[in-house]
């Protein structure tokens, strides 16, 4: 009988998720344009030798791929300014919720409402405010500064792609080391009053130590999205100027789907490659909670 | 109460501290910041698309203010002139020829003047262009997107509900071989988000003929993990009693779920319920890749190819994404404690 409750959702499970892994690989190491298996020559490792093939790693212009590793680096500088500010402004944010704040409840939800915005609409948001004629060159002119383009220089697009990313996902991680803080025993901190510890030392000798297992949990969880970054970035930039903001995901949307040469087998490559960095990424997560729960 | 004694309440009553002065400023400019971009987005979704094309743009939603003068067919603008003796006066633009406008005097259509045009400021009121929120519902499909984004959001949850409470319903009543696989394979889903497996998805959805219907959105993420783990760790705190006294009363194993473990699971469906709305009306990523058709773009799709299309028709695109966050913006005014707590205790979303 429990088969039966089972099997739908397994159904599911297995057609959407276990065959597509297996076929992944597939079509990893086969070539040509065809969408069927069957279709497609072996090509062995070819797929990622290509994938691969570069004058020095450090530069992406040398690589036959550059596209690839522009995402890739691009990917990991976004990632690494990311998830720093999110996880310290997360922090902070939970930190000062916590404390005895008259509307908190009103001050938590306007840290997290944008969560449930559609990545679509945060980016059309901030693309109209960022835009030229928008309302922040109309400010920085006020203030006597020329218009910059923001999302035309490449510096400032990566900038904003983070900013707005942060914006967007930061009451998400604020409400995780919010129920964290909330679950440290109050007697502990009415202690420390009675002591009179001054309130920086309760915070590094209480507070942190307390709310680390939580912390890790924000951060390896923000890696494993932000490795993944895609939607807003896209509607926001379309990864440019140029590549400037180009990430690992967009490339392999647009090498499977949206270039004129459909490349499924590089395309599936490039995601077996990201799929072993998140399955690590996951590993390290399950690891850490599982030494919470114990 | 004695308002000012309301305001410098504390629940501190050792007085200020300075952390304390930092917080309320840290969270007044956390309010700007986040809700000010919001706020900015309604404003200008109601005004015209000239004064959006102003620089800098006004704060509130302004329109010039017309005039109909006898003799005259069309409404005439409105503008404050600076005559030549120094004096100020509303006058209605007839015509512009050059640097010259011809003026009427709309209180005295027998008086005209010509005035150069540095000389005239435009007189404008407050009022919201409606229109920008009701032409996209005639002249492009957006109609369309929102009916595709409905019936995606509305099916693809009843299908998840279903299939995910049967799921947890088997995890956490029964003890069976094969269990700790089936939890294994649970665990293992989540580990594997649709960005990489995009193009084998792309294949099976082909396979199954579904490329390009409604159909490819809902079913390949209709048996979310998340899901499984919500219910199955509240159906855990159940009484066992109540499903034993039932079994001896001859219920069908059915009937224990549908009837019994269903309405008491009540509240952690209710959490699935708004996530799965929040996931499906917001999806992005999977629906671009399979949906290549006009007609069953959803909203979020169909948003996304507007920005490329009307890039100098803000005035639609911005009341277009006002329509898009109101639903999910009802659904946080009226839910935001599910969601939160749902969030906090599974640490997921």
């Amino acid at each position: 009988m429990p088969y039966i409750f089972l099997l739908p959702n397994l159904l599911f499970f297995g057609l959407f998720v276990f065959v597509p892994i297996a076929i992944n690989f597939v079509y990893s190491i086969t070539g040509g344009p065809a969408l069927f298996p069957s279709d497609r020559p072996y090509v062995g490792a070819g797929q990622y030798t290509y994938l691969f093939e570069c004058g020095s790693y450090v530069d992406p212009s040398t690589c036959r791929e550059d596209h690839f590793w522009r995402g890739v680096y691009n990917t990991l500088f976004f990632t690494f300014f990311q998830v720093a500010t999110m996880v310290g402004l997360s922090l902070l944010t939970a930190i000062v919720l916590n404390m005895k704040i008259r509307g908190r409840g009103f001050f938590r939800a306007v840290y997290f409402f944008p969560v449930l915005l559609s990545p679509v609409v945060v980016a059309l948001i901030w693309k109209w405010i960022l835009q030229r004629d928008g309302l922040l060159n109309a400010a920085i002119t006020g203030l006597g500064s020329d218009r910059i383009l923001f999302l035309a220089e490449p510096g400032w697009a990566m900038f904003w792609a983070i900013f707005v990313s942060v914006w967007a996902h930061m009451g998400f991680y604020t409400l995780i080391l919010l129920a964290g803080l909330q679950a440290i025993p109050s007697d502990i901190y009415e202690a420390a009053e009675m002591d009179a510890t001054p309130r920086w030392r309760v915070f590094w000798r209480l507070t942190l130590p307390l709310l680390w297992p939580n912390l890790i949990v924000v951060v390896v969880l923000s890696l494993i999205r932000a490795v993944q970054t895609f939607d807003e970035v896209f509607v926001l930039t379309g990864g440019g100027p140029g590549t400037s903001t180009l990430m690992v995901v967009q490339y392999i949307y647009e090498t499977a789907f949206s270039n004129q040469v459909q490349n499924f087998g590089l395309a599936a490559a490039a995601s077996l490659v990201l799929g072993i960095v998140l399955f690590a990424l996951t590993l390290a997560q399950l690891a850490f909670t599982q030494r919470k729960s114990s | 109460m004695n308002l000012s004694r309301l305001v410098t309440a504390r629940r501190n009553p050792k007085g200020w501290h300075w952390t304390d002065v930092a917080a309320y400023a840290y969270l007044l400019l956390g309010v700007v910041l986040m809700f000010g971009p919001v706020l900015w987005l309604v404003l200008s979704s109601f005004k015209t698309q000239a004064s959006l094309l102003e620089f800098p743009p006004s704060l509130l939603p302004l329109s010039q203010k017309e005039v109909t003068v006898p003799g005259y067919p069309q409404p005439l603008l409105l503008f404050k002139v600076t005559m030549e003796d120094g004096t100020t006066r509303e006058l209605a633009q007839i015509r512009r020829v050059g640097v010259q406008a011809q003026m009427i005097n709309p209180a005295d259509p027998s008086q005209q003047f010509r005035v150069a045009i540095d000389k005239r400021t435009p007189v404008r009121e407050f009022s919201l262009a409606t229109k920008n929120y009701t032409e996209p519902l005639e002249r492009f499909a957006f109609p369309r997107f929102l009916a595709n984004s409905v019936i995606v959001t509305v099916v693809a949850t009843l299908i998840t509900l279903l299939i995910n409470s049967m799921a947890a319903y088997a995890l956490s009543i029964y003890e069976f071989k094969g269990k700790n696989a089936a939890m294994l394979m649970v665990i293992g889903t989540l580990m594997i988000p649709i960005t990489i497996i995009l193009v084998p998805v792309y294949l099976v959805v082909t396979k199954l003929g579904l490329v390009n219907s409604l159909w490819a959105v809902i079913l390949p993420g209709a048996a979310t993990p998340t899901g499984v783990f919500l219910l199955r760790q509240y159906m855990l705190t159940l009484p066992r009693d109540l499903i034993e006294a039932a079994r001896m009363d001859k219920a069908s194993e059915w009937q224990i779920y549908w009837r019994i473990v269903m309405p008491l699971t009540l509240p952690a469906l209710a959490v699935l319920t708004i996530f799965s709305i929040m996931w499906r009306w917001n999806e992005f990523l999977w629906p671009l890749a399979v949906l290549t058709k006009t007609e069953v773009y959803t909203l979020q799709i169909g948003l996304n190819a507007f920005q490329g299309e009307l890039q100098t028709q803000w005035q639609y695109l911005l009341a277009m994404t006002v329509m898009t966050l109101t639903p999910v913006a009802v659904v946080f005014v009226f839910l935001q404690r599910f969601i939160t707590t749902g969030i906090a205790n599974t640490g997921m979303k």
